[in-house]
């Protein structure tokens, strides 16, 4: 292909569709907002008054612009930190991130080992599969009050890490933690059970020992299936984490969201909306550069 | 005493009416120092028989003997270049090869095991792939690596499976003078699989015909009585090889190998009753009448 064709080509899919279909769903945001209106009406009394009123398809949605207009300090000021529940938008992502990386952490240390378990032990699987199959499908909206009734007496110090732990924060990453587990194990234990008989023969030709069998032959064998696993967990993990942070109040983005909704505060909803979205994305493109390195060799 | 040897040994896969005979009677001596040929046909059973001989698949029937002893499990004593090579892809050449000297001479300095790792990627003059992963490399090359990796391990009989069925003939030429070179050398004990009955006359002392499957056994051991070095120009004209190649073909191709030749298909009937038209219509929600009917048909080749 031509120099110039391919310029072309980029351009049109790269930026220019890309570009379209944002317009789209901006035009039709548009459409659906409502708008604020003033009238000036002669009361009972004669008297002149102005009247504000939101009329609209759906009237107290805001339109993109007054999105922008109300969103502007968070977003310009990223790291402001006002209030407890009022600080720039990055502020609130760091805090979400420091809970996920904590859950998600637990998660995989825990659902890595039981994968291969799970793909090594027949009679491990048939002992532990029923309770798996019903424990994943378990939303977070619903393990979190059990975390809550878990921690509520548990004080967990870190020593030079400040507070302690309170026990909606343990909740919060107990939930992420279980609800992000089950792609790890489940791919995991797919993993190890597609390995090649001819590695495993190999590996008894030689007679490796078992942890030498484990770490030369079956963790690199089983590394790419783990990543997907692991990849699929961090969705999940930032999937939860604003369930959680809603749930419990936490300074976050989702607490953030919540609050706003309850302060009628909607043009903060779709800030949320959109830097979560925008996080997660994020998230999903570093992870998928991770695995697709694992993935080439 | 025999160095490895297989007596009376039987192997098929699964079990009842899908059950699959791979191998019967096998009757296997291979002496100390020997270079003995297997020649079958492609799916015969050959693979098998090396798993077997390695202690990787445990017989149905009868017993494998080293040194006149029970086998113990597969171990590096036994040295296989399997058939697609098995090399881990994760581990670049000389990691592969690294990672079996490393599990087989722990007690030498790693220097001297390094060295060890590169003489062997010499003696397979890969030298220059050394640092590269099996992905990079051809067929050829990886089959030279797993050649490298089984010999670094200085097995006292070496296993091959069908080792240069990836080559081109240039190539398969100098790799098979290569081998022997090596054989001869030390002089250890050799076990080629192949399905050339050429190359199996070329390199080896003996040449053990394998029947067609199913339930393939061994034909009679043909001695290939020709001097080393051999010169595959003027080996076609001996009257020796020419003698043993009849042999061996006579067997391979002759009625003795097909006359066993039988396949078991299981049949199995639609899962449908007839309609009955005559009786009361079922409910449209009663669960089908199943009728579980399989039968097993063995058909005779001749
Ligand atoms: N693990 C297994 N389970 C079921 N059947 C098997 C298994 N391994 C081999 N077989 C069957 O045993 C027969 C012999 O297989 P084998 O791999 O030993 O053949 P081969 O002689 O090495 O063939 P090739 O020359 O193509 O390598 C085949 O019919 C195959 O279908
Ligand atoms: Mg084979």
């Amino acid at each position: 292909m031509k120099p110039l064709q391919r310029l072309q080509r980029f351009f049109l899919e790269s930026l220019f569709l890309p570009a379209v279909g944002l317009l789209l769903c901006l035009l039709l945001w548009q459409v659906l907002s409502g708008k604020t209106v003033k009238t000036t009406v002669r009361d009972d009394f004669g008297d002149l008054v102005t009247v504000t009123k939101r009329v609209g398809l759906s009237k107290d949605l805001p339109s993109p612009a007054e999105t922008w207009a109300a969103s502007k300090t968070y977003v310009l000021q990223p790291w402001a930190k006002r209030g407890e529940l009022d600080q720039g938008i990055l502020a609130f992502t760091w805090l979400s991130l420091k809970l996920v990386a904590q859950g998600y952490a637990i998660a995989l240390i825990l659902g890595t080992p039981i994968g291969f378990c799970l793909g090594l032990s027949k009679s491990f699987a048939k002992t532990f599969d029923p309770i798996i199959q019903i424990l994943r499908p378990v939303s977070p909206l619903a393990w979190l009050p059990l975390g809550m009734v878990l921690f509520l007496s548990v004080k967990i110090h870190v020593p030079g890490a400040g507070a302690p732990y309170t026990a909606s924060e343990l909740a919060a990453i107990f939930t992420i933690a279980v609800c992000s587990m089950w792609p790890t194990v489940l791919n995991t234990a797919v993993g190890v059970r597609a390995i090649p008989q001819d590695y495993l023969n190999v590996a008894k030709v030689l007679k490796l020992s078992r942890t030498k069998t484990l770490l030369k032959v079956l963790v690199p064998a089983t590394l790419p299936y783990m990543f997907t696993g692991f990849r699929l967990s961090l969705g999940i993990a930032w999937l939860v984490i604003v369930a959680a942070e809603m749930l419990t109040g936490r300074p976050g983005v989702g607490g953030f969201l919540w609050q706003q909704y309850n302060a009628l505060n909607y043009a903060h909803i779709i800030l949320c909306i959109l830097t979560i979205g925008f996080v997660g994305y994020a998230l999903d493109r570093l992870m998928s550069l991770v695995e697709s390195r694992f993935k080439s060799v | 005493m025999p160095l490895l040897s297989l007596k009376d040994v039987r192997i098929g896969f699964g079990s009842g009416p899908g059950r699959h005979e791979v191998l019967r009677d096998i009757h296997l001596e291979i002496q100390e120092g020997e270079f003995v040929a297997i020649v079958g046909y492609s799916g015969s059973g050959k693979s098998t028989l090396l798993n077997l001989l390695a202690g990787l698949l445990q017989p149905d029937a009868g017993s494998l003997q080293l040194r006149g002893l029970p086998a113990p499990g597969p171990g590096p004593d036994r040295g296989v270049v399997f058939q697609n090579y098995s090399l881990l892809p994760w581990l670049t050449v000389t990691e592969n090869i690294a990672l079996a000297v490393d599990q087989v001479f722990p007690e030498w300095q790693p220097g001297q095991r390094a060295a060890h790792v590169r003489r062997y990627i010499e003696m397979v003059r890969l030298t220059p792939a050394a640092q590269k992963r099996p992905s990079e490399l051809s067929g050829g090359m990886r089959q030279r690596v797993s050649l490298a990796r089984a010999l670094a391990c200085e097995p006292a009989i070496l296993l091959m499976d069908e080792p240069f069925g990836a080559l081109d003939a240039l190539t398969r030429a100098n790799l098979q003078d290569e081998v022997v070179r090596i054989w001869l050398e030390n002089r250890r004990t050799a076990l080629l699989i192949t399905n050339d009955v050429d190359e199996a006359l070329l390199m080896a002392d003996r040449i053990l015909p394998l029947s067609a499957g199913p339930g393939a056994t061994l034909g009679p051991s043909v001695s290939v009585p020709l001097s080393r070095p051999r010169d595959r120009r003027s080996l076609h004209h001996e009257a020796s090889y020419k003698h043993a190649r009849r042999t061996v073909l006579d067997y391979l191709l002759g009625p003795g190998s097909h006359a066993k030749l039988a396949v078991s298909r299981k049949l199995v009937l639609p899962d449908l009753l007839p309609e009955d038209l005559d009786g009361p219509r079922p409910s449209l929600f009663a669960p089908p009448k199943r009728r579980a009917h399989s039968a097993t048909e063995t058909v005779e080749l001749h």
